[in-house]
């Protein structure tokens, strides 16, 4: 179809009598057939009245159980009390999850794109083979045409291994995830560069014993990062004390003691008079700090001006309380966390705040101590044997300029970036393999996305849903959900490790099937096949299981398998000898490697843009019953919450005379106005400059019939993006929206 | 043997686990449900609480909805736990209009139903689905004559109350504060 307009096709309008767009290039159909598993459905014990699953809903990946009722069907889904993500909790999500096996609006066969005779297209249902005929002509022919590395990646979810393994065997790195740029990327780069290793996932964070803990905006409790949930539950049991700083009187902020109402982007300016505050009042670790830090001099002489009164002026947060809450820090020291939060890509200058979140655990003494940061270990799992990679000939960080050098991860809006025809950036990638990742909705400036979507050659979507990005593709794949697959093992860092096991519950609905079956159907017919050795991932994730001593049948009974920690070192002992993974060796105070890339070697606080008159910052957020646009048509879930509400301080609501449960648009500063309306929610929750709403609603797309325009989607109305200088993280926190009455 | 639960509304983060965990739990169809969340703001900006309440059947002592059942489908069984039979009910609604709780609901195969303090998981010695899944753990069930039960020690260290105590209906769910 070379570059042809990509119609946005709702998926109900099948054609019949097209031709396949992009035909010309398509051989015989079913030039080679379906691998089926040799075996037959292998190892699946009959015996078992539970069978162990870890759970997709969201990153967190809790262990459980998957029970079915007397009738053979899926029952509930309860947490393994062995998994130390949930503790044998599920959050409601993970509760809820059966409703993604049960959603009757799931993707149910293979579709293709065609082009009708009157010149519109639609989608076509086919087979497996018809849809793998049609991916590997495209794909040969992008790699002939403009080799391997034009094929990228996104993915969420545990498919990105299988397509991501393919990828490589084909000779592409362009792999990626939105979790990194569009989330946790400045965090990771902030406390690398400060302590020469990031958080990553669970964040090593000791809120069990902790005795203060300080929220920036992470709304613990409405994210149901579920082991962070229960520690924080555990610890205000002990009696910790909990600082939250949100311009939003959030669940977490109503069970602290102390909430801070600061103004919106302004948090840098808090940090450093907090940083102020512990070297002028002499309350820092000064033991630790001289035998593990470096730069505290040039820090001191740098924030000597950061008063709390300086601060007051730019947060309206009062010196007393700063000084309060900082003493507050230091008496519970080194028990005390400064949360590095999630979500962090708010202002275009996220790594130099989580730079000072760094330097402040620094100052306390907290990482690496009890109730501080803990150092996580992970079991060693041996990978599957495999030819090595090829080394592809450029990849999206060639289109940069030498820019985002420091992000350890790839940015998915940098592949974005890199697919858009242009002059500077342009990487020539053509072809978009995209896995349980809702791009629409993830990628903030959404026509620029639509414009990479529509230079590619082909685009391939695996999901289970019928979400936006389908409407986008040529090909669709549907893939069972977590219930009805194996996949790999999960190894996740904790405290001790373990590795624990997804086994499929029950068979697969429709015609849906796992990705490794696909990508390994894929490799195949590209030629790859011996980078995926097994005929069955059966006998991979036993042959994996065997070099650690335990079996896939093993696993099968017990879900989770704790491993030894072979040293004791959890936390570091007092005055261990200790060289962090820095250019000095030390945790820098003061950083060498971003003063090498020109950035600023400790962290300053710039005023960010503020709404003009009529509008308001918008500020989004999480629900704990849903996890981003992904949970939206979950039957369960849904009938938890089904539409997002727009908060509004009674102050603004009585300037607009806007009632509570009132329907109304949204229009942004860039006149981007709200595809749907948006109840009013008027609460004193809310400052009086910001609106807030839940992410993840407002779907367009029909398909999605418990979803479609319910609420209103934060991401349309994002399209002031603030990029992070440092690893190209996109701020979304600059957007100003105002409120219109009706639509036209 | 008296039945209670506790709730602390310092720890509940109104997450709703509870809600879908009894549904998934007991059959609870979609649309329905045995428990809810509460919250409840108070104050203006930025002076301000905020209440979570996981609210179900209080398991009254003095229960309006036993007294006036024609049938007698709903009853109290071990414990104190208020239980309806399902074909005894003749789904009359009685018991859902004499409930100051609202705690009832015609399920959509005409009977009455609720809370059962998931009776059929205590009896095998478990905790109720819904106290299970917890994630912040801030519900505590057991018998209040056992002076060391979850719900008995929890009751006699901190501060509660209990909901609508006027209507005189003895409830049996405590919500710590
Ligand atoms: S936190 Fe909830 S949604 Fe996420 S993995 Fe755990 S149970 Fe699933
Ligand atoms: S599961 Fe627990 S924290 Fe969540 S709403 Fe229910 S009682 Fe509250
Ligand atoms: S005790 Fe059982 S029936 Fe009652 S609300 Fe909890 S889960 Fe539902």
């Amino acid at each position: 179809m070379g570059n042809s307009r990509r119609d946005f096709i709702k998926i109900s309008t099948l054609g019949t009598a097209g031709t396949i767009v992009g035909s010309k290039y398509l051989l015989a159909q079913g030039q080679q057939s379906i691998l089926e598993n040799p075996k037959g459905p292998w190892m699946m014990p009959k015996d078992l009245e539970r069978t162990p699953t870890y759970c997709e809903v969201c990153f967190w990946k809790c262990a459980g159980w998957t029970y079915k009722n007397a009738n053979g069907q899926i029952q509930k889904i309860i947490g393994n009390d062995d998994d130390p993500n949930s503790n044998g909790r599920f959050c409601p999500r993970g509760t809820g999850g059966v409703g993604m096996y049960f959603d009757e609006d799931r993707l149910k066969h293979p579709l293709i794109r065609i082009k009708n005779a009157d010149g519109t297209q639609s989608f076509k249902k086919a087979s497996w083979d018809e849809a793998f005929d049609y991916i590997q002509l495209k794909l040969e022919k992008v790699i002939e045409e403009h080799g391997p590395e034009c094929i990228a990646l996104f993915t969420h979810g545990s498919g990105g291994t299988y397509f991501g393994n393919l990828l490589k065997a084909l000779g592409s790195q362009n792999i990626t995830a939105p979790s990194y740029a569009q989330c946790r990327g400045p965090r990771e780069v902030g406390f690398i560069a400060t302590f020469g290793d990031g958080l990553s996932s669970p964040e090593p964070t000791d809120i069990r014993d902790t005795k203060c803990m300080v929220l920036i905006g992470s709304h613990i409790g409405e994210n149901m990062h579920n082991g962070h949930v229960q520690e924080m539950s555990d610890a205000i049991d002990k009696g910790a004390t909990i600082i939250t700083v949100d311009p939003r009187f959030s669940t977490a902020a109503g069970k602290s003691k102390y909430w801070l109402p600061i103004k919106p982007s302004t948090d840098l300016a808090l940090l450093m008079a907090w940083i102020h505050v512990l070297i002028y009042e002499e309350r820092y670790d000064k033991k630790y700090v001289e035998q593990y830090t470096f730069g505290f001099e040039q820090l001191k002489a740098h924030v000597k001006h950061m008063t709390p009164e300086w601060a007051y002026g730019i947060t309206t947060i009062k010196p007393q309380v700063i000084r309060e809450t900082a003493r507050e820090m230091s008496y519970a020291s080194p028990a005390t966390i400064i949360h590095p939060g999630r979500h962090v890509t708010w202002y275009g200058d996220d790594t130099q705040r989580l730079r000072a979140v760094a330097i402040l655990n620094a100052l306390l003494g907290s990482w690496g101590r009890r109730g501080g940061f803990y150092i996580p270990d992970k079991a060693k799992v041996p990978g599957v044997p495999h030819p090595p990679y090829p080394k592809p000939a450029r990849t999206w960080r060639d289109a940069m300029g030498g820019k985002y050098e420091l992000a350890d991860l790839a940015l998915a809006n940098g592949v974005c970036d890199a697919t858009v025809p242009s002059a500077t950036t342009d990487c020539g990638i053509k072809a978009w393999i995209v896995n349980g990742t809702n791009l629409i909705e993830t990628l903030p400036n959404r026509p620029n996305t639509l414009e990479a979507i529509n230079a590619l050659d082909l685009m391939v979507v695996v999901d289970t849903m019928p979400m936006e990005i389908t409407g986008y593709a040529d090909v669709i794949l549907p893939e069972c959900t977590y219930l009805e697959r194996y996949d790999s093992l999960r190894v996740t860092q904790h405290r001790e490790p373990t590795i624990s096991l997804r086994m499929p519950a029950m068979t697969p609905k429709y015609d849906s099937k796992p990705a490794w079956w696909m990508a390994k159907n894929l490799a195949d017919r590209l030629g790859k096949g011996d980078y995926f050795p097994f005929d069955s991932i059966e006998e991979e994730l036993d042959y994996q299981l065997k070099k650690v001593g335990s079996s896939l049948e093993e696993m099968q009974r017990i879900g989770v398998k704790k491993m030894d920690r072979p040293y004791d070192d959890l936390y570091y002992k007092d005055g261990e000898e200790i060289e962090f993974n820095t250019n000095t060796g030390k945790i820098e105070l003061y950083s060498t490697s971003l003063e090498e890339y020109g950035f600023d070697p400790m962290p300053k606080y710039t005023a960010h843009p503020e709404p003009p008159a009529g509008y308001y910052r918008l500020i989004y957020g999480r629900a704990p019953m849903h996890t981003f646009s992904r949970t939206a048509n979950n039957p369960n879930l849904t009938d938890l919450m089904d539409e997002n509400t727009v908060w509004v301080n009674p102050k603004v609501a009585k300037e607009w005379d806007l009632k509570n449960g009132q329907e109304v648009y949204l229009q942004n500063q860039d006149n981007v106005v709200s595809t749907f309306p948006i109840k009013v929610r008027v609460t004193e929750r809310i400052r009086w400059d910001s609106v807030y709403m839940v992410h993840g609603f407002g779907h367009s797309k029909k398909q999605l019939t418990r979803a479609y325009g319910r609420g209103a989607s934060d991401t349309e109305l994002i399209t002031n993006i603030m990029m992070d200088p440092i690893m190209g993280g996109t701020g979304m926190r600059g957007n100003f929206i105002t409120f219109r009455f009706n639509k036209a | 043997m008296r039945y209670a639960m506790a709730v602390d509304t310092k720890k509940c983060v109104g997450c709703s686990d509870c809600v879908v965990a009894c549904q998934t739990e007991n059959d609870v169809p979609i649309g329905y449900c045995r428990d809810w969340i509460v919250e409840v703001t108070d104050g203006t900006y930025p002076q301000l609480e905020l209440e979570h309440r996981s609210e179900r059947c209080n398991h009254c002592e003095n229960s309006p909805c036993v007294r006036c059942c024609p049938t007698g489908a709903s009853h109290y069984s071990d414990g104190g736990i208020v239980m309806v039979t399902k074909n005894k009910c003749i789904g009359c609604g009685a018991c859902i209009a004499s409930c100051p709780y609202d705690a009832r609901y015609t399920h959509p195969k005409g009977y009455v139903d609720k809370c059962t303090f998931c009776i059929h998981r205590v009896q095998k010695g478990q905790q109720p689905a819904c106290v299970a899944v917890c994630p912040t753990k801030c519900m505590y069930f057991g018998d209040l004559d056992d002076p060391n039960s979850d719900v008995s020690k929890v009751i006699k260290k901190r501060k509660y109350k209990t909901l609508i105590p006027e209507a005189g209906t003895k409830p049996q769910l405590y919500f710590l504060i």
